[in-house]
């Protein structure tokens, strides 16, 4: 069981395990894989705790549904798999500053702090516009060879691609 | 009354075992995202910044592997593909955005998560509030988006076999080979 301890397993061990737990998730959940549409729900009841029932009145909550879904497990799930893995192989630590954003920007942790949430406004807004993520398109919709799932995951990486690169080519170059 | 008890305790869990199913893959999601080093800022920059491959082999090989079983298991009937309606306006527009956001965060919504599994705090401090506020950004503006340039370009839920209108196989088989071959070159171009 000397694996379970490895930081780093092969990308290609990884990815047909996630290949597998596709499969698995279609036979038994009989759902793709996908996570974006829990950080709406979520946003929708924060927001609803705060201002009231309305908020799930309003017609995208009344689309996604203001609810404790199986894919909102999943993303639990994702939480508490990653922590197990992180401190199995001692990989866990607190950390405000990415080492690649340290050595490009210095100890900034409030910059990094600030550019992170800028970063998560476009990622959140962007995953509803497109209707889903790198798991639920670049994945699940990719694998099933679906045109919304490509057109999305090429766009996905032609902007994130062009965006590292002014930010760490330009910007901090 | 002893039956009924029984009964009202297995509606209770037909109705728990979506979520406990949810749970279970999700932890085992999270331990493969988070051994495959995607879980980490650094990798995914490294990718879209074009010097770490390994996201893009993680994404390709799971697909890989996935397309071929999941086809497999349709043309024994044991699935139905769940695939997303979608236009150019919404994919392509939305795409964009997203990919600016995935750059300035440097998690995407599944591995952000898993971020915070293994205690990065700009995922969770400020990455995770980011992401609430975009999705109810979009949630308010929804009612003008839906009709407009969400439907520009619209092409249903539409998958490669259907737009070639050929048997499944002839696009699995090619994909499949096309995949081997980009991770191969990847490989070979030492990246």
């Amino acid at each position: 069981m000397n694996f379970l301890t490895e930081v780093q397993w092969s990308p290609y061990a990884v990815g047909v395990g996630i290949g597998v737990l596709s499969w698995l998730s279609f036979l038994i959940s009989k759902k793709p894989l996908g996570t974006s549409t829990s950080y709406a729900k979520t946003s929708g009841m924060i927001e609803r705790f705060f201002r009231g029932p309305d908020v799930g009145l309003r017609p995208y909550y009344q689309k996604i549904k203001l609810d404790i879904d199986w894919q909102w497990m999943l993303v639990m799930g994702i939480v508490f798999g990653s922590l197990l893995s992180a401190l199995l192989s001692g990989d866990f630590s607190f950390e405000w500053v990415p080492a690649l954003w340290l050595s490009a920007f210095g100890y900034t942790p409030i910059l990094r702090i600030i550019i992170a949430m800028i970063g998560g406004i476009f990622l959140g807004f962007g995953s509803r516009w497109a209707d889903g993520c790198t798991s639920g398109h670049g994945i699940s919709g990719a694998l099933q060879l679906a045109v919304s799932s490509w057109i999305s995951a090429i766009a996905f990486f032609a902007s994130g691609i062009l965006v590292a690169q002014i930010l760490f080519r330009l910007i901090a170059g | 009354m002893a039956e009924n008890k029984k009964k009202t305790i297995g509606q209770q869990q037909t109705s728990w075992s979506p979520l406990a199913w949810g749970l279970v893959m999700g932890i085992v999601f999270g331990f493969l995202l988070q051994k495959g080093g995607v879980t980490k800022y650094d990798v995914i920059l490294g990718q879209l910044l074009l010097t770490d491959f390994t996201m893009v082999k993680i994404i390709l090989t799971a697909i890989l592997t996935g397309m071929i079983g999941i086809y497999a298991m349709k043309s024994l009937g044991w699935v139905e593909l769940s695939v997303k309606s979608g236009s150019w306006g919404m994919n392509g527009i939305g795409g964009l955005i997203f990919g600016v956001g995935f750059a300035l965060l440097g998690y995407c919504p599944g591995t952000i998560a898993g971020a915070i599994g293994n205690g990065s705090l700009d995922a969770m401090v400020g990455g995770l509030a980011g992401i609430w506020i975009g999705s109810g950004l979009f949630a308010a503006l929804y009612p003008k988006l839906r009709s407009g340039i969400l439907k520009k370009g619209d092409f249903g839920d539409l998958t490669l076999p259907k737009l070639f209108k050929v048997n499944d196989w002839v696009v699995v088989i090619p994909a499949a080979v096309l995949i081997v071959v980009v991770l191969i070159w990847i490989e070979m171009a030492g990246l």
